[in-house]
C-alpha cells in the first residue's frame, strides 16, 4: 500500500511539474510582447529594451521558468506587469474567497445529492424514485450562471432575504459572511448536486443488487441498516471519483458564479487580469487553478485505495 | 423446533408447496435450476425479490413467518433461521474484514462472540483481519458459513452451497456442515447434485417446474423413484459410478 | 426508449430552429429598432424583444445555430483526436497505453473553461477559440472511452483469432476495434456535446465566447442581467433553450447507451 501511494506522489509530482512547464511555455512563447502591453504603442525601442531587461523577459527561456518557478515555490509569483504589484499576496488572498465559494458548492452538492441519489436509488421502482431521477436530469440542464441569475432574482430582488451579491470576509462579520454565500453556494451547488444525484443513483442502485447485501440481511439486518453498513462504503467508491471530477468542475465553475455575484475571488482576478492582458498574473492563477485540479485528483487517488481494500497490496 | 410450510406459492413461480422439518433433521430440496428450489428457500427466510410475493403459509415453532413484520423477521433471521448462498465469491461485504462480518450476527442479535473462535471452528483460523479477497472460494465460503452457525440456528437453509466450488473443496465444505451443526439444528439442504443429497441428507423433496412431486426417504427416492422426472434425473446424475 | 424519443425531439428541435434560420427568421436578429423595445411576449414579436429591439426569437433562432456550430466543431475535435489515441493506446504495450493514460489526466487538469480563458487571453476570445479549447478540453473522454472499449474488444475471440491469422494491428483497428466501439462512441459524442454547450454558454456569458453582433445564448443571458429585475423574461427564454438544448443531449446520450449495447455500457 506504502509503495501505491508513493506511486502516486511520484505521478502528482511530475505532473504539477510538466503542467508548471505548459502552462509557463503558452504564456511565453505565445504572441504578445508584455513590455508592449505595459508601456502602449507609442514606446521607444529603448525603453522597450530597458522594459524588458527589468521584466526579466529578455533572459533565455530556461532561465526565466527556473526563476519563475522557483519563486512560486516561496510563494512569490512575480510582480504583475502591468500594476507593477507583487501577485502573490493579492492571489492567496483571492484563492480563499474561492475555496469558501467552492467548499460550500461542494456542500450543497453533497446534502442534496446522498439523500435524493439514495432514495431515487431505493423507490426506484416507484413514481417517487422516477421523480427525483427525472428532476436530477432537469437539474443538470441548467448552467450554474443561469440558476445564479435565477436566484438572485428570487431571494435577493423579490423576497429581499439575501444579498444579491458582495463579499465580506468571514473574520469580519461571520453572519453577513454567512448570508453572502448562501446564494453563491446554492448556484455552484445546485446543479452540481443534480450530477451526483445521477452518480449516487447508480452507485447505490448497483450495490443493492450486490449479493453481499442480501447476506447482511439473512444475518437479521433490516433492509435500511444493511444499505447503510454494508452498502454506502461500497457505493461511495465510484461516487468518489465523481466527487474528485466535481471539485475540478466547480473550481472553475467558480469563475462564472463569482462573476454573476461580484465576489472578489480567483475567477474575477483571472478574467481582470485576462482584459487588463496582464499575463505574468494570468500564469500564476492558471497554475494554481491547474494544480488544483491535480491535487484533488490525487487525493480521489488515494481515497480509492483507502476505501477499496481490493485496491491496496498485490 | 418445527418448520411447517403449507400450500406455499410464490407468484406462479412456486406452486402449493407442502413440507415439514422437525428437529436434527436433514432435508434435502433437489430439482434442476428454475424448478423453484431457491425461491421457496428465499420466501421460507422472507428475502424474496421485491417484485415478488408469497402467499400460503411458513409456520416455524407456531409463528407464521408470511404475515410477520419486517422488523420481527429481521429478530429471526441470523438468530433461529440462518443461510447459506451459493456463490461465495460475491456473497461478503469486500470493503469489510472477514472477522468483524462474522462476529456481526452476534452484534445484530446482542450476543459477543469471537472471531477468532468462530473462524476456527470452521478451519480457518488467524484470518480475523484479512479482506474477503484475500480468500480462496472455499475459505469464503466457510466465512459464509461461520456466520451462519454463530448463533447456533434452529433451521440452517443451505442453497448450493458448493455448486462454485471445486470438488475435493466441495467435499470438505459438506463435512464441515455435517460436522458443526448441532445435533438440534435442522437442515434444509438445496442442490441439484444426487450424490450431496446421498450424504448429507436422510429425507428428500423432488422439486419441478414449481411444484413438489416426491418426497420421502433419502433411500426410498433415490433407489425406487416414483416419479418419471425423478427416475430422470437418477439416470442423468452418475450416481452410481460414484458408489 | 423514453429518453431516446425526448432526446430525439428536443435536439430535433434545437437542430430544426437552426436550420430553419438560414432560409427565414420571423426578424432580421441582429436589426436594431428602437421603437420596438422592450416588448412583452405577443403576437408579433413572440418571445418579444430586447432592449435594442431586436427580436427575440430570431436571435435564439440564429443562436442555435452557433451553439451546434460550437458543439459540432467542438466534439469533432475530440473525437478526432481522442478516439485513435484511445485506440492506440488500447492496443500498444502496456508501458505506452499507460503513457498516453497520464498525458490524458495532464490534459483533464485543464478544463474547457479554463482553457478557453488562456486561448483568449493570448489571441483574443472568439468562437474559434471557444471552440478549439473546449474541444481539446474533451479529448481525454474521447481517448479514455476509446481505451477502455478497445481493451474489451482485444480480448475477445475474434480479435484473437483475427490475431493469430496474422492480420495486422492497423487492419484490426479499423475491422474490428472501430466499428464495435462505435457505439460507446456515439454515446459520448452526445454526451461530450451536452457539455460543449453549457461551455460555450459559460464563455459567451463571460465574454470569452462569441462576439458581438453574432447571437448567442449565453451572450443574451449576459444581457440580460442588467434588466432582470424589471425583464426577467430577457434570461428566462435564452435560459430555457440552453436547459433544452443540454437534456436533450444528454437524454439522447442515455437512451442510446440502453439502445445500443447495454452490455458495455454497463461495464465501461
Amino acid at each position: 500500500m506504502t509503495a501505491k501511494v508513493l506511486r502516486r506522489v511520484a505521478i502528482f509530482v511530475v505532473s504539477v511539474l510538466v503542467a508548471s512547464i505548459v502552462v509557463f511555455l503558452f504564456m511565453a512563447v505565445l504572441p504578445g510582447d508584455p513590455a508592449q502591453v505595459a508601456l502602449g504603442v507609442n514606446a521607444t525601442p529603448e525603453l522597450l529594451a530597458k522594459t524588458r531587461a527589468e521584466f526579466g523577459i529578455d533572459r533565455p527561456l530556461v532561465t526565466q521558468y527556473f526563476d519563475w518557478i522557483g519563486g512560486v515555490l516561496h510563494g512569490d509569483f512575480g510582480r504583475s506587469y502591468v500594476t507593477r504589484e507583487v501577485i502573490g499576496p493579492q492571489l492567496l488572498d483571492r484563492l480563499g474567497v474561492t475555496l469558501w465559494l467552492v467548499g460550500a458548492g461542494m456542500l450543497v452538492a453533497l446534502v442534496i445529492a446522498v439523500p435524493a441519489g439514495t432514495f431515487a436509488a431505493v423507490k426506484h421502482r416507484k413514481a417517487a424514485g422516477a421523480g427525483v431521477s427525472g428532476l436530477s436530469q432537469i437539474g443538470v440542464a441548467i448552467p450554474a450562471f443561469l440558476a445564479g441569475i435565477i436566484l438572485v432574482q428570487v431571494f435577493a430582488v423579490q423576497l429581499r432575504w439575501l444579498p444579491s451579491g458582495g463579499w465580506t470576509p468571514p473574520d469580519q462579520d461571520f453572519g453577513e459572511f454567512a448570508r453572502g454565500l448562501v446564494l453563491p453556494a446554492l448556484s455552484l451547488g445546485l446543479v452540481q448536486g443534480a450530477v451526483l444525484t445521477r452518480y449516487v443513483r447508480s452507485a447505490v442502485l448497483d450495490t443493492l443488487g450486490q449479493d453481499y447485501l442480501r447476506t447482511a440481511r439473512s444475518k437479521g439486518l433490516r433492509p435500511v441498516q444493511a444499505l447503510v453498513r454494508h452498502g454506502l462504503r461500497n457505493a461511495s467508491v465510484p461516487v468518489v471519483t465523481v466527487l474528485g471530477l466535481q471539485l475540478a468542475t466547480l473550481l472553475i465553475g467558480a469563475v462564472v458564479v463569482e462573476r454573476v455575484f461580484v465576489l472578489p475571488g480567483l475567477g474575477s482576478m483571472l478574467l481582470d487580469a485576462v482584459s487588463a492582458r496582464d499575463l505574468l498574473t494570468v500564469q500564476g492563477i492558471v497554475l494554481v487553478l491547474v494544480v488544483g485540479v491535480l491535487l484533488v485528483n490525487f487525493v480521489v487517488d488515494v481515497l480509492y485505495t483507502v476505501l477499496d481494500p481490493r485496491l491496496r497490496g498485490s | 423446533m418445527t418448520l411447517s410450510v403449507r400450500g406455499l406459492n410464490v407468484s406462479s413461480l412456486v406452486r402449493n408447496v407442502s413440507f415439514e422439518i422437525g428437529a436434527g433433521e436433514r432435508v434435502g430440496l433437489i430439482g434442476e435450476s428454475g424448478s423453484g428450489k431457491s425461491l421457496t428457500a428465499l420466501a421460507i427466510m422472507g428475502l424474496l425479490p421485491e417484485e415478488l410475493r408469497a402467499s400460503g403459509s411458513v409456520v416455524l415453532n407456531d409463528r407464521e413467518l408470511l404475515e410477520m413484520s419486517e422488523k420481527d423477521l429481521s429478530r429471526l433471521r441470523g438468530d433461529e433461521l440462518a443461510m447459506v448462498f451459493q456463490e461465495p465469491m460475491t456473497a461478503l461485504n469486500p470493503a469489510m474484514r472477514v472477522g468483524r462480518q462474522v462476529t456481526e450476527p452476534g452484534r445484530i442479535h446482542g450476543r459477543r462472540h469471537r472471531a477468532e473462535d468462530l473462524l476456527s471452528a470452521v478451519g480457518l483460523p488467524g484470518t480475523a483481519r484479512a479482506y474477503p479477497h484475500q480468500l480462496s472460494g472455499g475459505q469464503r465460503q466457510r466465512v459464509v458459513l461461520a456466520m451462519a452457525l454463530a448463533n447456533e440456528p434452529s433451521l440452517l437453509i443451505c442453497d448450493e452451497p458448493t455448486t462454485a466450488l471445486d470438488v475435493t473443496v466441495q467435499a470438505q465444505i459438506l463435512t464441515l456442515i455435517k460436522r458443526a451443526l448441532s445435533r438440534e439444528s435442522a437442515l434444509l439442504f438445496i442442490t441439484h447434485d444426487l450424490a450431496v443429497v446421498a450424504s448429507v441428507c436422510e429425507r428428500v423433496l423432488v422439486m419441478l417446474d414449481g411444484e413438489i412431486v416426491e418426497a420421502g426417504s433419502t433411500r426410498e427416492v433415490l433407489t425406487q423413484p416414483k416419479h418419471a422426472y425423478t427416475r430422470k434425473l437418477l439416470d442423468a446424475s452418475d450416481l452410481e459410478a460414484r458408489r | 426508449m423514453r429518453s431516446l424519443v425526448l432526446g430525439g425531439i428536443l435536439v430535433g428541435l434545437v437542430v430544426l430552429a437552426a436550420l430553419l434560420s438560414f432560409l427565414w427568421t420571423p426578424f432580421d436578429p441582429v436589426k436594431v429598432d428602437a421603437t420596438h423595445r422592450l416588448l412583452g411576449f405577443g403576437a408579433s414579436h413572440w418571445f418579444g424583444t430586447d432592449k435594442f429591439g431586436r427580436d427575440l426569437l430570431s436571435q435564439l433562432m440564429v443562436g442555435a445555430r452557433t451553439t451546434l456550430y460550437v458543439g459540432v466543431v467542438a466534439v469533432g475535435i475530440a473525437a478526432v483526436i481522442g478516439t485513435p489515441l484511445g485506440i492506440l493506446a488500447g492496443m500498444s504495450p502496456r508501458w505506452l497505453g499507460e503513457f498516453v493514460m497520464r498525458v490524458n489526466d495532464l490534459v483533464l487538469a485543464f478544463p474547457a473553461l479554463l482553457l478557453a480563458i488562456m486561448f483568449g487571453a493570448v489571441f483574443g476570445a472568439d468562437t474559434l477559440t471557444a471552440m478549439v479549447a473546449i474541444g481539446i478540453a474533451t479529448i481525454p473522454s474521447f481517448a479514455r472511452i476509446a481505451r477502455s472499449g478497445t481493451l474489451q474488444v482485444m480480448s475477445t475471440e475474434f480479435v484473437l483469432a483475427a490475431r493469430a491469422g496474422g492480420r495486422s494491428r492497423a487492419n484490426i483497428a479499423l475491422r474490428h476495434v472501430l466499428p464495435n466501439i462505435s457505439g460507446l462512441l456515439i454515446v459520448q459524442a452526445s454526451v461530450s456535446f451536452a457539455i460543449a454547450v453549457l461551455a460555450e454558454a459559460a464563455l459567451s456569458f463571460l465574454g470569452f465566447g462569441t462576439r458581438p453582433p453574432t447571437p448567442s445564448w449565453g451572450r443574451m443571458l449576459q444581457e440580460s442581467q442588467e434588466l432582470l429585475t424589471v425583464q426577467p423574461r430577457l434570461a428566462l427564454v435564452p435560459g430555457i433553450a440552453i436547459a433544452v438544448a443540454v437534456l436533450g443531449f444528454n437524454l439522447l446520450g442515455d437512451g442510446l447507451r440502453d439502445r445500443l449495447d447495454p452490455r458495455l455500457a454497463a461495464r465501461v
